[in-house]
């Protein structure tokens, strides 16, 4: 049985059961065994993770504060290749920077390897992050672990696999509009989306800049709650991250959670429904009250964010003009080109007011939306994915209904509100499904708090992929 | 007919401050070793993000005050679109709809808006191993710069000239900038159009030429004129004049053309992300205001009033502020020992005695040289009388009680004596000699 929590793999290291060498050992192991078939990592940092894994090994047996100067002592990490990881080739999964070596390295992955992290290498995922299905990388999609011949879910594709299949303990990814959210639904994992403005995004290539949230893939609610106490707080390269304090949770407080209807509407596979609606259920049983709410201006989200997100995106892509580099704008692949050429005339005078200008407007109803909300309830409970995972191929030649597979992801991006997809059961054809808590702004806290009762209760989260 | 010249600017004005823009790296750059001062920021690698210097919105806010701008309390930066080798980013940080600064005057000229953002880098063509390159140096990337656009109140050269000359003394005064053109520290366009008839004009042109890469005043001057010229006389000839951008030839005197503009260029603009908008409290407006110093144009009324001095002497004294400061010091120490501000202003100016020292050693220096610079006892004494000699009417009104008419006696004496007479001494002993008469 893998070692599935940090708190299981701290015990194991205490005791000297294992070793972090050993760990290393492992994941290489396993990355040897699946990666062909499964395609999670682009780049594997075999010696570097070594070097980590000797150096861990030894301050654990010096000194005897390891565990709590370092809190991920040993975590086998890996990364998507969004990351700028200094030495290690960072490819955004574009042929556009297939030779890139980044001089220096994200605050976030800085954060992870001085808390103790081992980063085994940059995993795939749809070019510059542009996907639901992982389809769109230059360096061929990959397959989700639980059926090989369907997607693992996108952006953050290779993420969520090495996690699901053994072959990380953790994993960063990044959520855009819905980029961790998704595939940790679709691969039976827990996956945060923090509060925009909660954890630096210094370092990691840009998708869209008012979107992008860099969160998390685990096992457990509590791990997850562990990453994001490192790699959250002010950095002073990133002026967009807020002075925060985290409150623990006030656990004497009665909490509600709201469904809104809108997620709860056409479209939404009867599976997923049942799978959502009895989680619900799991949390009515433990005396947290469900209030029924509205959230009007849901389906406009889809259409703000591909008016939004593509204008950042055309933006954020310029500077590969192909003078540095060393590869030419020829190497853009179709979906970055589709979103450059939407972005570049929704931003051209005369369109301006009548997309984004607009589309800006509707944004802010949409924040008014969730503010409205959480001022009588806690948290809301919704569906991640109308669907469980598709087919490969099945929408990869139709971009507008793979832009839908992000309906219920988008609007969490646009508020800037924290979301946290946990695993809740399974459809009969075996694929995961999860579900999705938001919160307000800058309130992990309610969110770690009731993804931990749930799991207490559940045990979906302990499920492998054979 | 009558054509009236219509005349409008940009300036940039390139910020001294220790720190870039939106990063760490040193701002200075002017013969610094290419690409040494950068980091990833202001190569615009990828992931980087600008952190904004508070230094860099404080003084350009600083010259919004200076200038009389509204002080915007919500501001934002957006970024500018276009493909340039110089811009790594491929998008420039600047600027839109909420400039920092807007509807300001400044003598007579009215200041559209003044705004802050990035400098590009900057390219070096040259020739590495026989072969012509362009090489980028980063150095300048990021480097904070402010534009201050007018609105097209100038109808002639010269009035361009004195305004230009005279923001940049505001701007040094300021200590914002060292607004030096040759290093390109203060860079000027202007856009120039001539209208049929006279002012006031109702209705501008429909082309305008834009001047650019003009790198002294009295080339910017020089340019305007044979502009002016070119354009009056082409309308004379009743041609149609198009909308393009021109340079200047210093060997010809001509302007030329550089850019023909076949439409409106799309930057794109939109809100910068990467930024959180910019909330400008009054009390800080307030702040800033209070710590501005004294600007040329009061200075000039000032030592006129309080100094009684001539224009010549203000303008070489106000030129800078550092001058006028010492001056001023001057001035204040000269008093305890009786030397006039006008004497001061004198040995600073004309005699330019003061180089490389403080204040106290010029002063008593001054005192010094003028104490044996004064005529002897006896000479005095002789000069008394054949000025009371050649004065007889002046002689007469003393003794019928005048006695004001000792200061007239003093000026013929010191014109005698060729100035070199002794203030201190020359009432007492005109005095004297008058009293034995």
């Amino acid at each position: 049985m893998p070692i599935l929590t940090i708190t299981e793999l701290h015990e194991k290291l205490k005791a000297g059961t294992v070793t972090c060498v050993q760990m290393v050992e492992h994941y290489l192991s396993r990355i040897k065994a699946q990666n062909e078939s499964l395609n999670a990592f682009i780049t594997i940092s075999e010696e570097y993770a070594y070097e980590k894994a000797k150096a861990y090994d030894r301050i654990i047996a010096d000194n005897p504060n390891a565990f709590s100067e370092f809190p991920l002592i040993g975590v086998v990490v890996s990364i998507k290749d969004l990351y700028l990881t200094r030495g290690i080739r960072t490819t955004a999964a574009s042929n556009v920077l297939s030779d890139f070596i980044p001089q220096y390295s994200a605050t976030v992955v800085q954060r992870l390897e001085h808390a103790g992290a081992i980063v085994i290498g940059k995993t795939n995922c749809d070019a510059w992050a542009h996907g639901a299905s992982g389809e769109n990388s230059d360096f061929g999609a990959s397959r989700n672990p639980w059926n090989t011949e369907y997607v693992p879910g996108g952006s953050s594709s290779g993420s969520a696999i090495a996690v699901a299949s053994d072959m990380s303990l953790v994993a960063m990814g990044t959520d855009t509009g819905g980029s961790i959210r998704q595939p940790a639904s679709f691969t039976n994992l827990v996956g945060l989306k923090p509060t925009y403005g909660a954890v630096p995004r210094y370092g990691v290539i840009a998708m869209a800049s008012s979107l992008d949230s860099m969160g998390h893939f685990t096992h457990t609610v509590e791990d997850s709650e562990t990453l994001f106490s490192v790699t959250r707080g002010i950095d002073e390269r990133d002026s967009t991250v807020k002075n925060v304090t985290y409150e623990p949770f006030d656990t004497s407080k009665t909490i509600k959670i709201g469904i809104p209807k809108e997620y709860f509407s056409e479209g939404l596979d009867p599976e997923v429904e049942k799978v959502v609606r009895a989680a619900a259920e799991v949390f009515k049983k433990m005396g947290i009250e469900l209030v029924d709410i509205s959230l009007p201006h849901t389906k406009y989200a889809i259409s703000v964010y591909y008016i939004v997100q593509p204008a950042e995106v055309s933006s954020n892509l310029g500077r590969y003009d192909g003078v540095r580099y060393g590869n030419g704008r020829e190497c853009f692949g179709a979906e970055a080109k589709r979103r450059i050429m939407l972005g570049t005339y929704v931003l051209s005078s005369g369109y301006y007011d009548a997309y984004y200008g607009k589309a800006m407007k509707v944004r802010s109803r949409i924040i008014t939306d969730f503010k409205e909300a959480f001022s009588s309830v806690d948290a809301i409970l919704a569906p991640v994915s109308p669907t469980t995972a598709f087919k490969l191929g099945q929408k990869a030649n139709d971009p507008l209904q793979m832009y839908l597979a992000d309906i219920y992801t988008v609007a969490a991006n646009l508020a800037g509100i924290p979301g946290l997809a946990i695993p809740g059961g399974f459809a009969s054809n075996g694929l995961p499904i999860g579900f999705q808590l938001l919160g307000n702004h800058f309130s992990e806290s309610i969110l770690f708090e009731l993804g931990k009762r749930y799991q207490k209760v559940t045990d979906w989260h302990t499920k492998q992929p054979k | 007919m009558k054509y009236t010249p219509i005349i409008g600017l940009e300036v940039h004005i390139e910020q001294n401050t220790n720190s870039k823009m939106f990063c760490g790296c040193s701002a200075e750059h002017f013969l610094v070793k290419a690409n040494t001062h950068v980091c990833p920021v202001c190569l615009g690698l990828p992931g980087a993000l600008p952190y904004a210097n508070e230094k860099a919105i404080e003084n350009t806010i600083k010259l919004g005050l200076a200038f009389t701008c509204r002080i915007a309390e919500f501001s934002k930066f957006d970024r500018k679109h276009y493909f340039y080798p110089d811009l790594p980013k491929s998008y420039q940080i600047s600027q839109y709809d909420l400039p920092f600064c807007a509807e300001g005057t400044f003598n007579s000229i009215r200041i559209r808006r003044i705004h802050l953002e990035e400098d590009t880098a900057k390219l070096q063509h040259t020739t590495v191993d026989g072969k012509k390159v362009s090489l980028v140096d980063f150095n300048r990337s990021g480097v904070p710069l402010i534009e201050m656009v007018t609105e097209p109140d100038f109808h002639d050269a010269e009035s361009v000239d004195v305004f230009l000359k005279e923001v940049q003394m505001v701007v040094r005064y300021l200590g914002i900038s060292t607004a030096d053109m040759e290093k390109g520290s203060m860079r000027l366009e202007a856009n120039i159009s001539v209208a049929p008839g006279e002012l006031p004009i109702t209705e501008l042109p429909s082309y305008k030429v834009e001047l650019k890469n003009i790198n002294s005043f009295r080339f910017l001057k020089k340019a305007l004129e044979a502009e002016i010229k070119r354009q009056t006389e082409a309308l004379e000839r009743g041609e149609r004049l198009i909308q393009e951008t021109r340079g200047f030839d210093e060997k010809t005197g001509k302007t030329i053309s550089q850019r023909v503009k076949e439409e409106a260029s799309d930057y794109r603009y939109f809100p910068e992300p990467d930024l959180p908008p910019i909330v400008i409290e009054k009390t800080d407006i307030e702040a800033i205001r209070h710590n501005m110093p004294e600007f040329p144009a009061a200075k000039r009324a000032r030592f006129a009033e309080e100094y009684q001095l001539n224009n010549e002497f203000i303008e070489v004294l106000v030129s800078e502020k550092s001058k006028a400061d010492y001056f001023e010091e001057g001035v204040e120490l000269g008093k305890k020992v009786g030397l006039s501000p006008k004497f001061i202003a004198n040995a600073l100016v004309n005699l330019k005695l003061s180089e490389n020292m403080d204040v106290a050693a010029f002063i008593k220096k001054l005192y010094e040289e003028t104490k044996v610079a004064y005529a002897t006892h006896e000479e005095t004494e002789r000069a008394i009388h054949a000025v009371l000699v050649a004065n007889e009417d002046a002689v007469a009104k003393y003794k019928n009680g005048k006695v004001e008419i000792v200061g007239f006696l003093i000026g013929q004496t010191q014109k005698e004596l060729k100035g070199k007479g002794d203030p201190k001494l020359l009432p007492q002993l005109i005095t004297s000699q008058l009293q034995k008469k």
